[in-house]
């Protein structure tokens, strides 16, 4: 079509037509733009549809063996080919939550701190330490976790946990036991120091977008910082923070080199945050590799198939919550 | 919020209060538009006191001499425009009066600015207190990210701790003054970001008022409006005046003179010429003004 349009005038070439082939060449390469980027948002579909096609599929016998006894038993028995997820998966939980905990109030803490307290000569080194953080490997984190923090916790901080809470009914279980050094607390500290440049990094970048005029409009009326804070910054970037904190989350969650050094890699469930435990990736990554049978596995393809929806639901859930938000301030 | 409460009851922000009885006061005036004074006429007759006097004020950003020694007052329940080129340092004096400068390193002022007989520049000044008896209006409307019942009623809430319907009376008496009742009383808990953009700056005045403040300071409040809110705006500028003293920077020569009745002409950091409204418009002593209101230069 475009070509016969260019043939007819091809002895006089009037200015029509070079119009018409100039724009018959706009749309070709605009289908093409179009095709090329259609072809990229494909592939992360279908990269995404082999993942969980691959992950289910490697976890059929474990799932045709153990069936939902699978997400409910606790013992992990390779002589007797018995499994069961509920250790590692409450190991996972309980360890991102002790993380987040630890990360959220102290990341939001250096991110208001560097956005509207600290002094301009000390916000780019601030700034910088932080990233430097960010992208230490979770390798070291882990020997730096088994070598210092973990004998530092059992000399310095378990005991007097244990100490001081004795007497106290509920939380005298959660700090029962032998300081190992190791286990489920310890797991949780590092991940909080991994997870933490991540949250502190996105609040202030989310907290730079606060306008400089509307924090000032916020002080014209009297406010204090803290008041600024609160009711103005926090509110005007609450979409940025949920989605650093489910970065975050996401970061915790499918941490595996630190955790698997500092945990203590025991499949079993105690109450006690001080014994140790075991999460999802770190039993992979111990057992993979001296996984005989197909059973074997098979049960620790399903864990990952686990993890997989666990990140998948919290995500929904961020997302679910985003939009309600979105939906009460009438945006 | 219980902390701020406490310290509103022991009398550490007591200013916030007197104001209120003050305002209180007052309106009575305000139910009976009929017996509305013609501000002009009011000119006239009463006195005129200083209500912000500033002298000999230097500001500087970084090392740059921003404000060349400036000295003018600011007469109470008037309106005091400021003209002059951008970058005359116009907003500038705007920002020391409430102190805005503070948030920022490298800037200082020296000099005075007198309210009310105490020196606002001094070091042991409180800032928050400063800034909810000088409100301040920006040139972009600034809604808070919170409904409109909450935008009027952040501020009341810092300083004083009132019973719900209390509450609302002032959010409504607020929004009555800045001339926005009307188009939001039954909208009261939408969003503030979703009103249009004249509305908005309407109801950042409305905040301001609701505070109670003595000064209006207006950082060019209508460039960003049609000609339908600045007219609102203006007439909700004339209305303040009653209560308030107002300090308005505009780039609008008509709005200066619709609704100032003193002027100053600043030019380069320099207060040029600074007299009632009607002179400076219609026979200016220095040339520099007269060409800059013909429109010759700036």
């Amino acid at each position: 079509m475009a070509n016969n349009l260019a043939i007819d005038n091809v002895g006089q070439e009037s200015a029509e037509a070079r119009l018409a082939k100039a724009l018959v060449g706009f749309k070709l390469r605009d289908n093409a733009f179009r095709l090329l980027t259609l072809a990229a948002a494909w592939t992360v579909l279908i990269l995404l549809g082999g993942v969980i096609a691959s992950l289910i599929v490697g976890s059929l016998p474990a799932i045709r063996a153990f069936g939902l006894d699978f997400l409910t038993t606790e013992a992990w028995n390779p002589v007797t080919e018995k499994f069961g997820a509920m250790a590692p998966v409450y190991g996972t939980i309980v360890t991102s939550l002790i993380a987040m905990a630890i990360a959220v109030p102290v990341g939001l803490g250096i991110a208001i701190f560097l956005t509207e307290l600290c002094p301009y000569a000390l916000r780019r080194p601030i700034g910088i330490a932080i990233e430097l953080l960010a992208g230490i490997p979770s390798i070291i984190y882990g020997i730096w976790g088994l070598f210092v923090l973990a004998p530092f916790l059992q000399e310095h901080v378990q005991p007097g946990l244990i100490s001081t809470f004795a007497n106290v009914p509920v939380l005298s279980r959660l700090f029962a036991g032998p300081p190992y050094g190791i286990g489920v607390l310890t797991a949780g500290v590092i991940l909080a120091i991994m997870v933490l440049p991540i949250v502190s990094a996105i609040s202030r970048d989310v907290f730079e977008t606060v306008p400089a005029v509307l924090k000032e409009a916020a002080h014209g009326v009297g406010c204090t910082t803290w008041e600024v804070v609160r009711s103005v910054v926090i509110p005007y970037t609450r979409v940025g923070l949920i989605g650093g904190v489910m970065l975050g989350l996401g970061r915790a969650l499918g941490e595996t080199m630190a955790v698997t050094f500092v945990i203590g890699n025991a499949h079993k469930i105690s109450p006690s945050l001080l014994s140790p435990g075991t999460t999802i990736s770190a039993t992979i990554a111990n057992e993979f590799t001296e996984a005989v049978g197909d059973l074997y596995t098979s049960a620790l393809i399903e864990l990952g198939l686990i993890l997989f929806v666990i990140t998948f639901f919290i995500l929904a859930i961020s997302r679910y919550m985003l939009m309600r938000l979105h939906q009460r301030e009438g945006r | 919020m219980n902390t701020m409460s406490n310290e509103q009851d022991d009398g550490i922000r007591p200013a916030a209060e007197n104001s209120a009885t003050a305002v209180q006061a007052m309106n009575p005036v305000q139910s009976q538009p009929a017996e509305k004074p013609i501000p002009q006429a009011v000119a006239k007759a009463a006195p005129l006191k200083q209500k912000v006097s500033i002298r000999d004020l230097k500001f500087y950003y970084g090392d740059s001499l921003a404000l060349k020694s400036i000295s003018l007052p600011l007469y109470a329940h008037r309106a005091t425009a400021f003209i002059g080129p951008s970058g005359c340092g116009k907003s500038t004096l705007l920002r020391v009066l409430n102190r805005m400068y503070d948030l920022y390193p490298n800037q200082r002022a020296e000099g005075e600015v007198i309210l009310d007989g105490v020196n606002i520049l001094r070091r042991e000044q409180d800032l928050n207190l400063l800034r909810a008896r000088v409100g301040m209006v920006f040139q972009k409307p600034t809604p808070f990210p919170m409904s409109i019942h909450d935008n009027v009623a952040f501020g009341i809430k810092l300083y004083q701790r009132l019973p719900k319907a209390e509450l609302r009376d002032r959010v409504e008496a607020a929004l009555m003054q800045a001339a926005l009742w009307g188009e939001v009383k039954d909208k009261l808990n939408a969003s503030g970001l979703s009103l249009s953009g004249g509305q908005q700056q309407r109801l950042c005045i409305a905040r301001t008022v609701a505070l109670q403040p003595e000064v209006i300071l207006l950082d060019e409040p209508c460039s960003a409006l049609d000609p339908i809110s600045t007219a609102k705006i203006e007439e909700t500028i004339d209305d303040l005046k009653e209560n308030y003293t107002i300090a308005i920077v505009t780039h609008n020569m008509q709005q200066a003179a619709r609704v100032s009745e003193h002027t100053a002409f600043m030019y380069l950091g320099e207060l040029i010429e600074f007299g009632v409204t009607a002179q400076i418009f219609t026979s200016p002593e220095k040339k520099q003004t007269q060409n800059y209101i013909t429109g010759r230069f700036g």
